[in-house]
């Protein structure tokens, strides 16, 4: 007689819920995953080490590409890094600028997460309506950075520049006549601040739209709840943060527990589920998107308001105006010495972490004294979570797998790194 | 019919008998699969087109004017393409099993009755010999899943298995409601059992309607569209048990995925909806009715597919055994009841 063995499936990494480049090699007694085995390792691009290779601003740019779908949070652990070995704070209209785009990046990972999640479970029409959301916190990054995803919009000492007065706006093509180009720009007609204004009046109601399609929906229900359970005990011990934490039950949120930038004065709610399955962690972030939009608000209030410097004066970190730099010997002499040799930063070691929209993402960074780091290593949230794939899904079946996937928020630039 | 008696006639004074019998019964079955083959190609359009729209963008708009000629070039694409057979694969059962399943998907539309006369063949056993014919559609899938020697192809095939055997039999059961109701076999006596003075509901969907529901959720089911599209579940198993397939072999099981919508569709309005009776009195019936339900039912396919996200495997079969079949059961009994005791006004006259 043949011997009964388990199928192995190869799942990934060219698969279409793989997100990205995920291998999970899967055993499987039929239809029920008895072992999964999360491979990594597949977009790995040394973003530490190259780091210890660049002066310190010049490695903004690659925390951009770590979670590609949370661009200006990784920015945001980057730059708290710096300055806090540095001993400076940055003025406190750039942290307000900094809270309002952290929260809008929460609201951008939010959307493309739960598009995927569905994309994932079948449920295709979210995505393109998330989809429809995101572009114009897209355009929110092309105002104030000039580019839509890899923003380098944070600098040690506050931010790039000051929010814009103008938005971009549409132009007509051969595909888009002047009255839709004109609908199109309603909303794009004051500065950046109003259309944020806008955007964070009209999302609660997309946030609706999406609910309609699924909070209720049996199969939706059926496909998520009772699926990859965690513990609040077993989430610490695996080192959950974020969403995958409190969908757990446990109420624990960087930007309360140790509030960073202005977060302490602003008002904010942070939702915790109750069963720590999949239909629990999607309310707690569909919750969290609400919130976001809630925290926008109160920062555009507050930018309005307050104007005043973004970035600390001090050139020797932040580079001087363009007009000074035309007729005064020094500053040209301090931009030159900032683009090419950068700063060196006092010995020492520190830890600095954001409340990343997948969990707590942080940046523990060592220096010697040198204008480079000497080790830097980022803390990916998603790289624990991905760790307790095989626990999440073990006795669950194979379409489960997809579900517990697209609850994690995996997304491999972190998690490789 | 006129221009059939003419045709015999014609080719009946320099052709022997047989002759003329077979090129008539030919000419008519071109007749019903060259239309059907051009409302694939259209579907898919329209598939693409109206999901398009209830996802907020244009769909295909490129190819001919507003991507109207969309269609022929896929299917221009698909023809000129290689059919790749893999290494391990079954090349006979491979090549074979696209056939399968485009086969009965065609034969089936031989008992449909386009209007009072149009029927390709009006035999007695017509509901009967229809279920047989989509029951055979499943052997396709599975020897394509078993053949291509792939996992995920071979997963797809054992989920479309389970999968179309459960609905089969809630189906089965609806049908015989059906049966019960009109007291015939032959689809067209059926629908001049749902003739009435009520127009739109003296049709069966009244009297059944929970059967009429389970027939047609059912018939997703059978033709693995969404939300029970496990069998190919793009995001689970890739595609299935057609993953491997490609070119023309791939077209074919195409063909027959959605000839098969058309004629879940057909048989729905036939069934339940009257078929070609008209809903509105002073309007003459006809198979311009039939089309409208059938374009009706399909566009409930599209809906849904763009609606409802995807069940899980053992959650289809739940539904399919403890919920469909229970329900089909216990309305079987309240039909033949209302039959017997003659309610009117469906059954007055029964």
């Amino acid at each position: 007689m043949p011997e009964i063995r388990n199928l192995t499936l190869n799942f990934g990494p060219q698969h279409p819920a793989a997100h990205g480049v995920l291998r999970l090699v899967l055993e499987m007694d039929g239809e029920v995953i008895e072992r999964a085995d999360p491979h990594i390792g597949l977009l790995h691009r040394a973003t530490e080490k190259l780091a210890e290779n660049k002066p310190f601003n010049q490695s903004i740019g690659y925390m951009d590409r770590l979670d590609y779908v949370s661009m200006m949070c990784n920015e945001h652990a980057y730059v708290m890094a710096i300055e806090k070995l540095l001993g400076i704070t940055p003025p406190i209209r750039a942290q307000y600028i900094r809270v309002m785009f952290d929260e809008i990046t929460r609201i951008l990972n939010h959307l493309m997460w739960l598009g995927a999640h569905g994309l994932d479970i079948g449920a295709m029409t979210m995505f393109l309506y998330c989809f429809r959301e995101r572009e114009d916190l897209m355009d929110c990054y092309e105002a104030v950075s000039g580019t839509r995803m890899h923003a380098t919009y944070y600098r040690p000492g506050g931010v790039y520049r000051d929010l814009p007065e103008q938005m971009p706006q549409y132009q007509p093509s051969q595909w888009r006549n002047e009255k839709e180009v004109r609908e199109l720009n309603t909303a794009r007609q004051g500065s950046l601040l109003d259309f944020v204004d806008d955007f964070c009046d009209r999302f609660p109601a997309c946030v609706d739209e999406y609910e309609t399609l699924l909070t209720d929906n049996r199969i939706w229900k059926q496909r998520t709840v009772d699926i990859g359970i965690v513990t609040p005990e077993r989430a610490l011990e695996l080192g959950f943060t974020g969403p995958m934490l409190r969908g757990s039950g446990i109420a624990w949120d960087l930007r309360k527990k140790q509030p960073y930038e202005v977060y302490a004065d602003l008002d904010f709610d942070i939702p915790v589920g109750v069963n720590g399955d999949c239909y629990d962690r999607y309310l707690v972030r569909v919750e969290e998107m609400r919130q976001s939009a809630r925290i926008i608000k109160q920062c555009v209030k507050w930018l309005r308001e307050n104007p005043g410097p973004v970035i600390l004066d001090d050139h020797k970190l932040t580079p001087p105006k363009r007009g000074e730099m035309k007729g005064d010997m020094e500053s040209l002499i301090h931009h030159f010495k900032l683009f090419t040799e950068g700063y060196c930063v006092p010995a020492g070691e520190v830890y600095a972490a954001v409340e990343h929209p997948k969990g707590e993402f942080g940046i523990y960074l060592v220096s010697d004294g040198a204008n480079k780091p000497y080790r830097l290593k980022a803390r990916a949230p998603g790289f624990a979570h991905l760790s307790a794939m095989n626990e999440m899904v073990a006795g669950h079946m194979l379409a489960d797998v997809v579900a517990v996937i697209g609850t994690m928020d995996i997304v491999f630039g972190e998690i490789d790194r | 019919m006129n221009i059939v008696g003419f045709l015999e006639t014609q080719l009946g004074a320099f052709l022997p008998q047989p002759v003329v019998l077979t090129t008539l019964i030919v000419l008519k079955i071109l007749c019903i699969v060259l239309p059907l083959m051009g409302a694939v190609a259209y579907l898919t359009f329209a598939e693409r087109k109206i999901i398009g729209y209830i996802q907020v963008r244009i769909g295909p708009n490129r190819v001919g004017p507003r991507g109207w000629l969309q269609p022929i070039a896929d299917a221009l694409k698909l023809l000129t393409k290689e059919v790749i057979i893999p290494t391990g694969a079954n090349r006979f059962l491979f090549l074979l099993a696209p056939i399968l399943a485009l086969g009965p998907a065609l034969a089936a539309w031989a008992v449909i009755p386009f209007g009072a006369e149009m029927v390709l063949a009006d035999i007695n056993a017509g509901l009967l010999y229809i279920l047989a014919l989509t029951s055979l559609g499943v052997y396709g899938i599975i020897v394509a899943g078993w053949a291509s020697n792939s996992k995920y192809a071979f997963l797809g095939a054992m989920r479309s298995a389970a999968q179309i055997v459960s609905y089969e039999i809630a189906m089965g059961f609806a049908l015989v409601g059906v049966l019960i109701a009109a007291g015939s076999l032959n689809l067209g006596d059926i629908i001049e059992a749902q003739r009435g003075g009520l127009s739109i509901f003296s049709w069966f969907w009244v009297p059944l309607f929970p059967l009429f529901v389970i027939y047609f959720i059912s018939g997703v089911a059978e033709t693995n569209r969404a939300p029970f599209d496990v069998s190919e579940g793009e995001s689970e198993i890739v595609a299935g048990f057609h993953v491997e397939y490609a070119g023309m072999a791939f077209a074919l099981f195409f063909l027959a995925e959605y000839a098969n919508m058309i004629l879940v569709s057909g048989l729905s309005a036939v069934l339940f909806l009257g078929g070609w009776l008209s809903p509105i009195p002073g309007i003459p019936d006809g198979i311009h009715w039939l089309l409208a339900k059938i374009g009706f039912f399909l566009f409930l396919f599209l809906w849904f597919r763009a609606t409802f996200p995807r069940y899980r495997y053992d959650q289809i079969m739940r539904l399919g055994w403890k919920v469909f079949l229970p329900i089909t059961i216990v309305w079987i009994v309240v039909v033949a009841a209302m039959v017997v005791w003659k309610l009117p006004p469906w059954f007055a006259g029964a």
